[in-house]
This record gives C-alpha cells, sequence and structure tokens, in this order.
C-alpha cells in the first residue's frame, strides 16, 4: 500500500509557569518590544458597542490560576475578522480582534477590553450566535484549551445557534455565556474541571 | 466548467490527531491533576472563527527580535553561555512551508535560571540575558534565531526532577485552530528520557518530533553550532467538492 505523506501535527507541550515572558514580557518587567502583542484590541474609535469582560481561570479545586495565558479572537462588531483570510468585506481598521491577557499576578483575573462582536456564519450558512473565541495556556496545561465566549444577553440568537443546539449537556451552557454585570461589564470565569467545568472545544 | 487548472480551495482545518496529542490528565506530571477538563471535548468542524486569525507583519519586528544573545545584553556586551543558531521551517501538514508565521520563544539561561519573579531557583541571573525572542517565517516558511543553549533545571513535581535543557515556542499560523505551544529539546540530552512533561507525549516518534539535531552543516565556524528544528501546524483541507455557500 503506499504512504499518506502527511505530516504530523507538533506534539503539544505545556506553556508551562514562564509562558508570560515569551508572550508578554513586559508584563514581567522586560523592557522588550516596544509593548506586549494582545495588549490593545482598539488601536482608534471603533464601531459598534465597547464591553469589558473579565475572568478568572480556576482549577479542579476552585483555585485561581496565576500563571495563565488567555487570548481571545473575534470579529468586529459587523461580524467581520481583522484577517487575510477574511473574504467578505474590510473588517473595522480600528480594532484588531484579537487580545492577549496574563491575568493579574495576584489575582489571576483576566481583562478585555473589546467590542460586542457581530454574528457570523456556520460553514452550512445559519448565523451562529455573537461569540469569541478563547484558548488557554498554562502551567499543568498540556494543550491548549479552546473555548467560546457567548453572552447571556443574546438569548434569542444563542437558542438559534448551531453549535450550543447540538450541545447534549443543555445545562452546561451556562459555561458558555459571559453574565452582564452591574457595572456594565461581562464575567466570564473558567473551570477547567468540577461541577462547573466549561465546555471545551476540539475544533 | 471543468476543474482544470483551476487551484482546489481551501476548506476547514483537518481535525487534530487526539490520540497522537497528549492527554490532558496525566498524573505523573501533578499539576495536570486538577487542571485536565473531565468532561468530553465538543467536536465540531472549523468555522470562520477558527480559520481567520489575525495578521503580523514583518515590520513589527526589531533588529534583535530574533538575537537573545544581544537583545538584553548591554551595548557591547553579549549573553553568556554556549551560542547557537536555531533554524528549522514551520510546514503544515501538507508538508508545505507557512510563511508569516509569528514564533515567539523563550528559555532559562545558561544556568537553568528564567527572569521571572516567580522563579526561585539558585543559580545566578545573567545581566545580559532576558530570554525571550520572536521573529516570522520567511516565504517558505523559514526562520532562524541565535541564543545561548539553556541550562537543564530542577523543578518541584517529584523530589528530584529537572527539565531537559528545552526552548518554549509559541506558534500563531493563519487561523486560530492552529494555535501551538510547544518545547524544542536537544539531541543527546540524558534528561529527555527522565522527564515527566517529556512523558506525556504518547510515542518515541512524538519525542523525536520535538527533538532539535546539531546541525553541523549550518554551524557557523568559530561561533555557533547550529540545531535544526522543524514545527508542523494543522493544515487545511483541500477539495474542489466543497459543500458550502459562496464567500465562506
Ligand atoms: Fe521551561
Amino acid at each position: 500500500m503506499q504512504r499518506l505523506d502527511y505530516l504530523r501535527e507538533s506534539p503539544s507541550q505545556t506553556a508551562g509557569p514562564y509562558v508570560h515572558i515569551g508572550c508578554t514580557p513586559n508584563f514581567t518587567g522586560l523592557d522588550m518590544y516596544g509593548g506586549d502583542l494582545g495588549a490593545t484590541m482598539k488601536t482608534g474609535p471603533v464601531q459598534g458597542t465597547e464591553i469589558t469582560i473579565k475572568g478568572i481561570v480556576f482549577d479542579g479545586t476552585g483555585t485561581a490560576l496565576r500563571d495563565a495565558m488567555i487570548e481571545i479572537w473575534q470579529p468586529d462588531a459587523a461580524g467581520l475578522f481583522a484577517s487575510a483570510n477574511e473574504t467578505r468585506g474590510t473588517a473595522d481598521p480600528n480594532f484588531t480582534g484579537w487580545g492577549r491577557s496574563p491575568g493579574d499576578m495576584d489575582t489571576g483575573e483576566f481583562t478585555f477590553e473589546t467590542v460586542k462582536p457581530g454574528a457570523v456564519p456556520f460553514p452550512d450558512g445559519r448565523m451562529q450566535a455573537p461569540h469569541i473565541t478563547a484558548w488557554i495556556v498554562a502551567r499543568g496545561i498540556n494543550i491548549g484549551l479552546h473555548t467560546r465566549i457567548y453572552f447571556e444577553d443574546e438569548a434569542e440568537a444563542n437558542a438559534a445557534d448551531p453549535i450550543l443546539t447540538r450541545i447534549e449537556h443543555q445545562n452546561r451552557i451556562p459555561t458558555l455565556l459571559a453574565q452582564k454585570q452591574n457595572d456594565g461589564s461581562y464575567r466570564f470565569d473558567i473551570h477547567l474541571q468540577g461541577p462547573s467545568e466549561t465546555i471545551f472545544f476540539d475544533i | 466548467m471543468s476543474n482544470a487548472n483551476i487551484p482546489p480551495k481551501p476548506g476547514g482545518f483537518i481535525p487534530r490527531d487526539r490520540n497522537w496529542q497528549p492527554d490532558a490528565l496525566t498524573p505523573p506530571y501533578k499539576t495536570s491533576v486538577k487542571r485536565s477538563p473531565q468532561s468530553a471535548l465538543l467536536s465540531f468542524p472549523t468555522t470562520l472563527s477558527e480559520e481567520t486569525s489575525p495578521v503580523f507583519g514583518h515590520n513589527m519586528l526589531g533588529a534583535l527580535d530574533n538575537d537573545l544573545i544581544h537583545n538584553f545584553a548591554r551595548s557591547g556586551e553579549s549573553a553568556i553561555g554556549p551560542r547557537i543558531i536555531v533554524h528549522g521551517r514551520v510546514l503544515d501538514e501538507h508538508g508545505r512551508g507557512v510563511p508569516g508565521a509569528l514564533l515567539e520563544f523563550w528559555q532559562a539561561n545558561a544556568g537553568g535560571r528564567y527572569r521571572h519573579k516567580k522563579e526561585s531557583y539558585l543559580a545566578p541571573l545573567d545581566p545580559n540575558f532576558g530570554g525571550c525572542g520572536r521573529t516570522i517565517t520567511a516565504e517558505d516558511g523559514s526562520y532562524e534565531f541565535a541564543t545561548i543553549q539553556p541550562g537543564p533545571y530542577p523543578w518541584p513535581n517529584g523530589m528530584n526532577d529537572w527539565r531537559p535543557a528545552h526552548i518554549h515556542f509559541s506558534i500563531f499560523g493563519h487561523g486560530f485552530a492552529q494555535r501551538l505551544i510547544t518545547q524544542m529539546y536537544f539531541e543527546g540530552d540524558p534528561h529527555i528520557q527522565r522527564c515527566p512533561i517529556v512523558g506525556i507525549l504518547k510515542t518515541q516518534e512524538a519525542i523525536d518530533a520535538l527533538t532539535a539535531p546539531l546541525d553541523m552543516n549550518r554551524t557557523v565556524p568559530m561561533d555557533s553550532r547550529a540545531f535544526k528544528f522543524d514545527m508542523v501546524i494543522r493544515g487545511r483541507r483541500q477539495t474542489y467538492f466543497e459543500n458550502r455557500k459562496e464567500g465562506m
């Protein structure tokens, strides 16, 4: 039989306790590159609704991770990505769509100053509910964890979302919903395991 | 219309091989025990959210970003340790070079010490070594950087666990689904077979995939040895027959 000459993806290894040296060096006190990549998602006045998302990554004992790194990726308010692979139009030039947060060194709380994402179609053409893609790495995480941040105040769109409606354990969906707080910000805590374990994705 | 001479369109990303990639729960690496999800991952095909990613241009790079020997050193000085060049290519699963991939790397100094507030190993800091660098791959997916060979270091896991000398890599391709962090090890390091973090890899083939050989052909005589380290990120399915609406 012939061989299928595909290469194998490089095996993942943990980001370890010092991921911030490499990815957010200024956060660790190293004056490099004129600033940390992904620290700012808005490079000027942006279209749409500006929002703040805060959260903490918790381990299976409920302890906050203080050595994680969280990245988010999302479209602009019109549902367009600031990506070379975006073929449907041109995204807001003042919005990068990509954020990276090391979390607070003492509390572990991460913060993203971003905009409410517009809706993006699923491959079959149905619209997905507005969401943000998130990726979490840390010491003890052997391969980066993908999840999605949906919004609790998008109930109608969420109820029709092609992925949310596919989830067997509907009682776990709240783990994917950012909750609106009294101060107007959204809360999105991430639980790596335990009764409120976040739904993670194999995408 | 015939398909002749029409290049195939990129489809979604090839699913990640979870039998090849390490599991989340690997008890010999103790920190994984309380940081590993216990529910099954939710599988679905990639969508635009995962098939797009930010663009990083070569113009964002500084002249010393890929020179860890000098990028933190005082003027006229350089980092202490064996001088090395790390080079290779970023490829996709089809074997094609990936241009424009952002690589960020970080490492301990020659004594095995990281420059970090929470790091307490007794080996000294090198005042001329910061420990991070970055580059963007060229048109053929190639990259290189100069650094010093990091030292092995002890870490709290078992009573006497040591990490092999290694360099951490973060790889950013052209789809968020490709996002990957890994580590590069050095040919011949006796700690590789003893390390619980290397031990999460399921096969010798996987360990080999992260072990960089000495590359004498790329070595600069009387200056630096070279190690070659290729990385593979997920590829996209290629198809003439993608059942998708236009523009997706
Ligand atoms: Fe390390």
